[in-house]
């Protein structure tokens, strides 16, 4: 066993003893305490356990590969995945959490009096919870597969197993105190690298700083102007302008706004604190935690990008403004040999995110983009040899690429494994109430006692896991584009619904039910579209780009719209019916103010 | 009009003048002039409207909730609607 995977299996194991530890300490014995931890989780807390919840294996893993290759124009994720968070503390969490019920649908059916609302509101959230957990799936694996180079599917298994734990036993409460340890991990685990990365490139501790600052190399150059000038010279686009078109960037910002804001798994995060201020406050919290990592992400993406391309590149200095007059090239011809690879290059090679083609045959590799001009000794146009970068490289070989020790390669696998483990736990739990409390107990049988409901809730998660556990071993081939269909869904059906149920008295049943319909059908119309139905290869009706799309939308932006549809079609439609009958006019003047919410303790 | 709709419609303008913010720095600073503020460098070497798009937005988006829920506080116990 190498030094490298001894820190891993001590790192990762120690976590795992950890999860387990708090799985047994905190055990739920009511629907109350596996529903909603039994309303008594501090705000800062479960701001803490909403950070984790909601930074995935995505986020954690991909998101900085995703900036490091699109620059600019990956800034719609970052506004988007944090923007949410204020439709939420200002439009949704405190009053959901003054109706103090257990679940999303619970709300949608109570409010539109009506059962058929509830089952709209618990397939979507099915739908959009279940694809989502097929990707945290992968994640495991994947982190298993390299870091302690045990089979895929051995990971997935002792993943899963993990999850069963702390999640059917302990249900919320149990995920929630397993999110707190994991999101101390994981943070940490995002952040020590970043710091040793932004001090090599720049001498500046923050990462968020950096970015900004001046080359540490005595170039004279601040970060960015570097990567723009050389990337550019290298024929690759600039790093810090915007490329795609500005109405898309607008709308897919707006749709992982509205999105992040309805995914009910973020929302349920709330129903667990004890007042309504908590429920505000806890908010901003959570922003708090997740804004670490995301205004680390940039850094960590920039930095890894250059230094991808100085391990390349023999002299990554971009041109002087007089040789790029001149028509100068940049020079490639001393750029790294292949017969002196350094050993993460090979270690990655094997793993196929990474893999480098010599086409000219000069047994040297050279990484250029597509607008590059320069020649070789025979004088042939020179080519990009880096045949595949996968941007989770950005993250995962990180450390190896700056040399940092292993104990920080060994903690960005285990931090990877809570992000994934983390989420995964929160999506399953919002699956499993959905079906133990808004199926069995809403609508097959009413009459089950607290106890009956919590053995169905145990089992519904085991199910839940055991499904989760399939599609990742067996991922359905449309496992990268369901990340839009999982915002899409949210932002069309859920977040219009529940606003127009607290600030929209005069919504009705119909109304509310034409209008999730509406919402939800044009926007899955759009994207299966372009992409197929239900992704299935060879039946889409358009090719999916920029020339077919209506107006140049994407159909990962779509959801904007089909949200704006939703509420359009519910306002007009309960214009012309009868209002909401007088008690549910109280229950929304009730939500509406704060006084009163400990009762709903009891439930 | 009832304490109960004052306090709503005081409610409501925080919200608006909350999210007048939220869109400024994000949609505003951050997309639809990004290219106008690229011209002005803060902070070091940060053009000004990448940073808004990949760093400031977010900082002003974890102040106005802190400032939402203050001044909601203050709202709820002018009100009388607080729960202590």
């Amino acid at each position: 066993m190498t030094n490298l995977q001894m820190w891993t299996y001590a790192v990762v194991g120690t976590t795992f003893a950890l999860y387990i530890f708090i799985a047994i300490k905190a055990r739920a014995s009511t629907t109350g305490e596996f529903y909603v931890a039994g309303k008594g989780v501090h705000p800062v807390l479960n701001g803490m356990a909403t950070g984790a919840d909601w930074m995935s294996a995505a986020s954690f893993i991909s998101m900085a590969g995703l900036i490091a290759f699109k620059g600019y124009d990956a800034s719609v994720y970052l506004m988007g995945w944090t923007g949410g968070y204020c439709l939420l503390a200002m439009l949704l969490a405190p009053y959901l959490r003054k109706y103090g019920k257990f679940t999303v649908p619970e709300f949608i059916g109570d409010r539109f009096y009506s059962q058929t609302a509830r089952v709209v509101a618990v397939i979507c959230l099915i739908v959009a919870s279940l694809t989502y957990v097929i990707g945290q799936m992968k994640g495991i694996g994947v982190a298993f597969s390299r870091f302690l180079e045990i089979p895929f599917n051995y990971g997935l298994f002792l993943g899963m197993g993990i999850v069963f734990i702390y999640a059917v036993l302990g249900g919320m409460k149990g995920v929630t105190y397993t999110q707190i340890a994991q999101y101390c991990v994981l943070i940490f685990a995002y952040t020590v690298p970043a710091i040793f990365i932004s001090l090599q490139l720049t001498g500046v501790a923050l990462p968020q700083l950096g970015l900004g600052s001046m080359m540490a190399d005595g170039s004279g150059m601040h970060l960015l102007d570097k990567m723009d000038k050389t990337l550019l010279d290298l024929g690759f686009n600039a790093y810090t302008t915007q490329k795609g078109s500005t109405l898309n960037m607008f709308l897919l910002t707006m749709s992982l706004m509205i999105g992040t804001a309805g995914l009910p798994h973020v929302i349920t995060r709330f129903f667990t604190v004890p007042k309504v201020k908590d429920a505000r406050s806890s908010a901003g919290w959570a922003l708090v935690f997740i804004a670490i990592l995301y205004t680390t992400a940039p850094g960590v993406g920039a930095m890894a990008r250059l230094n991808l391309i100085n391990t390349i590149q023999a002299d990554s200095a971009p041109l002087t403004d007089v040789q790029r007059e001149a028509g100068d090239i940049i020079d490639t011809s001393q750029n790294l040999k292949i017969d002196a690879l350094p050993a993460w290059f090979t270690n990655w090679e094997k793993t196929g995110l990474l893999k480098y083609e010599d086409k000219n045959g000069d047994g040297r590799i050279q990484y250029v983009g597509k607008n590059f001009k320069g020649v070789d000794a025979n004088g042939d146009l020179i080519v990009n040899e880096m045949t595949k970068v996968d941007r989770d490289i950005m993250v995962l070989a990180n450390p190896e690429i700056a040399q940092l020790p292993n104990w920080v390669i060994a903690l960005v696998a285990a931090g990877g494994i809570a992000a994934a483990l983390s989420t995964a736990a929160g999506l399953l739990l919002a699956i499993s109430s959905a079906i133990s409390h808004d199926i069995v107990k809403g609508i097959i049988a009413k009459d089950i006692d607290d106890k009956t409901e919590l053995m169905a809730g145990r089992i519904a998660m085991a199910g839940a896991i055991c499904v989760a556990g399939y599609l990742g071993l067996h991922p359905p081939g449309f496992a990268a584009q369901v990340v839009a269909l999982a915002f899409g869904l949210a932002a069309s059906s859920i977040f219009p619904a529940l606003m127009m149920g607290i600030f929209a008295k005069r919504v009705n049943n119909v109304g509310a039910v034409l209008g999730m319909l509406a919402g939800l059908g044009t926007t899955l119309v759009y994207i299966f579209w372009f992409k197929g139905w239900f992704f299935i290869p060879g039946t889409a009706m358009a090719a999916d780009n920029a020339s077919n799309w209506i107006l140049g939308i994407s159909p990962g932006s779509f959801g904007a719209v089909g949200a704006l549809i939703n509420f359009v079609v519910a306002i007009t439609v309960s214009s012309f019916t009868a209002p909401p009958p007088e008690h549910i006019q109280h229950l929304v003047e009730d939500i509406r103010i704060p006084m009163g919410s400990k009762d709903a303790v009891d439930h | 009009m009832s304490d109960a709709q004052k306090y709503w419609q005081a409610n409501i303008r925080l919200v608006i003048g909350c999210l007048i913010v939220w869109f400024a720095v994000s949609f505003g600073a951050g997309i639809l002039f990004v290219h106008q503020l690229n011209t002005i460098k803060f902070l070091g070497g940060y053009p000004l409207g990448f940073w808004f798009a990949q760093q400031g937005s977010i900082y002003t988006f974890v102040v106005l909730i802190f400032f939402y829920a203050w001044r909601m506080n203050q709202l709820d116990k002018k009100f009388n609607v607080s729960e202590d």
